[in-house]
């Protein structure tokens, strides 16, 4: 199924967003607690850096030999009595997964989370199918009574504040005593578990996605705090596991490698809560476990990634940590992104899955401040890559024709040094002289785009270079 | 004693410090040949960045190629700011990949770049300034200078032997503060928020003046104080190292900021 894209009006969106108070608030508090966790956890232990080097490595390796490992997964998988679906695309990615479901009479399907659901549109896709879906992560139940979409990849509803969840639950779990307390947290938290305890039981099939892939045993392994993930894919008949190839690595001890700084990057945890493995379904003598085991590998354009210049992205864990220490998302928020991942990592996956067309404001939306790239545990190279993405639509003309004659503008003089400061030399004088009587501008011609938000400081005189060659190189 | 031969130091001025503000410039000679350096300030345009981060890698290379060979010369090239020195220091080379002659050029180049405070501090091993300053101050951290070339204990050391000088901490010192070149202009309502969440923990500081290193961060953190009638003056470090400070600070007059 395809998935709803508002990026094209991203500037449209962000204003939305800024606009917005309550959301606001509810970013005020990732802007904080997220990054004072992560930097906490990573104090802690003295090989974090050295952890996030050998997660890289890894990583890169993986990579490297993506065909072997991926061929090795996908015999174990099957010697454990699963069965494995390459889908190019979306759509083929929706279509095996709907026609297991089918195939399997199912009518009730427990999602764990997993932003490759999100990716390929699967809950649209099941419903038109006629079967229902719901939700097992808490943050992911409430945005789908509410039919958004998340607005951060391991928080998905960091958007919300708790009174529009009470409001939520009010609206939606109608069997409940109406005069219900839900003022405490913890009280949202357990209307939550039993509502959904029931669904769990009443599932056909579970669907998780995965945090890892592991080549060596053809082991799925999902990481949650909630445990909604294991209950998810053991009480259902089926468990089908939805992921992009990228999660793969070749063996636990990479797996358990990386988990060392994953939950750190994420949550500021040592360790999430829980971490779950699985192969293949049920054994002879297993107390218990699916009947059935199918893994989903959807590309979606991922295998041409390989070799070019956005290989690295391929590396990201999905722990969250780029857009927790985004300036650019705490202002904006998640779904101003107008896409399925927001933050860094969306400015740089998106338009390899959207096209650089749609989804060109985003490498666009930045400052470049590094810190993404700072704190990303696989060490991908973001700025740079949104640079890259940059440079393509320079190349292909996409940019907006007043950035390419106002560069063009600019640049004719940055190219000429002598023609340069003989031009400045003659206009920065005179521009100091309008601004002389504040220091500063609050508008002027030009730099409207500027001066709508804030003052822009006048020039002090004649330029540095200037003065310099008339002192005859001196400085006083 | 034949006296110690001064390196020969180039200085790069940056475009905005040479249109908008010479006296940093001034500052950053005078800091320089304090500490024995023989400063020479050969002719010069910018950088490149706002090609280089606007997807424009070929005017990028042109005017790369004529800042390497303008400053050919010189033993160092320093810059008084974080985001310049780490574009010529981190980004050059990158422009040249597969052209290893150049490539060779570029990185040689790069090597002798330096931001201004680093250079002090790491490679001409200065451990103090003779300047007065009887203010508070808070000091933000510029991103490039930062993340790109680690600069963050240098600044500190040498405004702590400033006289008078009093360092107050700034919540959030690290995060950027909106600029981003054509981000300022191009998303320039992301850009207001990210700037009056600056200013909010600049003004919570209760500091006097506000410090940086990079005029674009300076002017953009001045720019948004004003316009919200606050009287935080605004200043680059090499002004207050330099005891460089009668001009009136960035986006003032001299009766004051208001
Ligand atoms: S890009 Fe890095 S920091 Fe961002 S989600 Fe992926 S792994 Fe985490």
């Amino acid at each position: 199924m395809s998935v709803h894209i508002t990026t094209p009006q991203f500037k449209q969106n962000a204003h939305a967003a800024l606009g917005d108070a309550q959301l606001q608030q509810a970013l005020g508090n990732v802007r904080v607690n997220f990054v004072e966790r992560r930097a906490s956890a990573a104090e802690r232990l003295p090989e974090f850096e050295s952890l996030r080097d050998s997660a890289r490595d890894i990583k890169n390796h993986t990579l490297a030999h993506l065909d072997l490992y991926l061929e090795a997964y996908e015999k174990k998988v099957t010697e454990a009595g699963g069965h494995m679906h390459f889908a190019r695309d979306s759509a083929e990615a929706c279509a095996a997964i709907v026609d297991i479901c089918k195939a399997h009479g199912a009518r009730l399907i427990a999602k764990g989370k997993s932003m490759a659901s999100e990716e390929i549109g699967l809950n649209a896709a099941i419903e038109s199918a006629g079967m229902n879906v719901i939700e097992t992560d808490l943050g992911e139940y409430i945005i789908q009574l509410r039919g958004e979409r998340p607005s951060h990849i391991i928080a998905p509803a960091v958007h919300l504040n708790k009174d529009q969840v009470e409001a939520d639950f009010r609206r939606v779990h109608t069997d409940l005593p109406k005069e219900r307390n839900l003022e405490a947290p913890e009280s949202l938290l357990a209307e939550a578990r039993a509502v959904l305890r029931e669904k769990f039981l009443a599932a056909d099939i579970g669907i998780t996605g995965a945090n890892f892939l592991i080549a060596e045993t053809g082991t799925s392994i999902i990481v949650t705090n909630e445990g909604n993930g294991d209950l998810s894919q053991t009480l259902g008949r089926v468990h089908i596991v939805i992921a992009s190839l990228e999660k793969l690595v070749p063996t636990l001890a990479d797996a358990a490698q990386i988990l060392r700084v994953l939950a750190r990057s994420a949550t500021g945890q040592d360790m999430s809560v829980y971490t779950t493995l699985s192969t293949g379904p049920r054994r002879a003598g297993d107390p218990d476990g699916p009947e059935a085991y199918h893994v989903v590998l959807v590309d979606n354009g991922r295998s041409s990634m390989l070799g070019g210049e956005f290989q690295d992205v391929l590396r990201c864990i999905r722990c969250a940590a780029c857009m927790n220490h985004c300036p650019v998302y705490h202002a904006v928020g998640g779904h101003a992104y107008g896409a399925v991942y927001p933050g860094p990592m969306g400015a740089v996956l998106t338009p390899s899955l959207i096209g650089v067309g749609k989804g060109g404001h985003l490498p666009n939306a930045s400052t470049f401040c590094g810190r993404c790239e700072a704190v990303c545990p696989v060490r991908i190279p973001l700025p740079k890559m949104m640079r890259h993405w940059r440079e393509r639509e320079f190349e292909r003309h996409l940019s907006p024709a007043t950035v390419r004659y106002g560069l063009a503008f600019w640049a004719f003089f940055a190219k000429r040094p002598a023609l340069y400061r003989i031009a400045t030399s003659i206009a920065m004088p005179a521009l100091a002289m309008f601004g002389k009587a504040k220091g500063r501008f609050k508008s002027l011609p030009l730099a409207g785009g500027w001066t709508r938000y804030r003052d822009l400081p006048a020039p002090q005189g004649k330029t540095f270079q200037s003065q310099w060659k008339a002192r005859g190189g001196r400085v006083r | 004693m034949p006296e110690p031969v001064k390196p020969r130091v180039g200085l790069f001025v940056t475009c905005l410090v040479d249109l908008i503000r010479p006296g940093i410039g001034f500052a950053a000679v005078k800091l320089l040949e304090d500490a024995g350096c023989n400063v020479i300030v050969p002719q010069q345009t910018c950088c490149g960045q706002p090609a280089y981060n606007s997807g424009d890698r070929a005017s990028t290379r042109d005017i790369a190629l004529n800042t390497i060979d303008a400053f050919s010369g010189c033993d160092y090239i320093v810059a008084p700011s974080g985001s310049c020195a780490g574009m010529l220091r981190a980004h050059y080379p990158e422009l040249f990949a597969g052209e290893p002659e150049l490539a060779a050029k570029a990185q040689a180049f790069a090597a002798r770049c330096h931001e201004l405070v680093s250079f002090l501090v790491d490679v001409m091993q200065v451990e103090k300034v003779s300047a007065r300053f009887p203010h508070t101050i808070a000091y933000h951290d510029s991103c490039s200078g930062l993340r790109e070339l680690g600069i963050s204990a240098q600044p500190r050391k040498l405004l702590a032997s400033v006289e008078g000088l009093q360092s107050i901490p700034l919540r959030e010192n690290d995060t950027c503060c909106g600029f981003g070149g054509t981000f300022a202009v191009k998303y320039g309502e992301i850009s207001d928020s990210i700037v009056t969440k600056k200013c909010e923990n600049i003004e919570t500081s209760g500091a006097e003046v506000l410090l940086a290193g990079d005029l674009g961060c300076l002017m953009n953190i001045a720019g948004k104080l004003s316009r919200r009638g606050r009287s935080v003056e605004v200043r680059h470090i090499a002004e207050v190292l330099a005891g460089m400070t009668s001009a009136p600070p960035i986006g003032a007059t001299a009766d004051g900021p208001k």
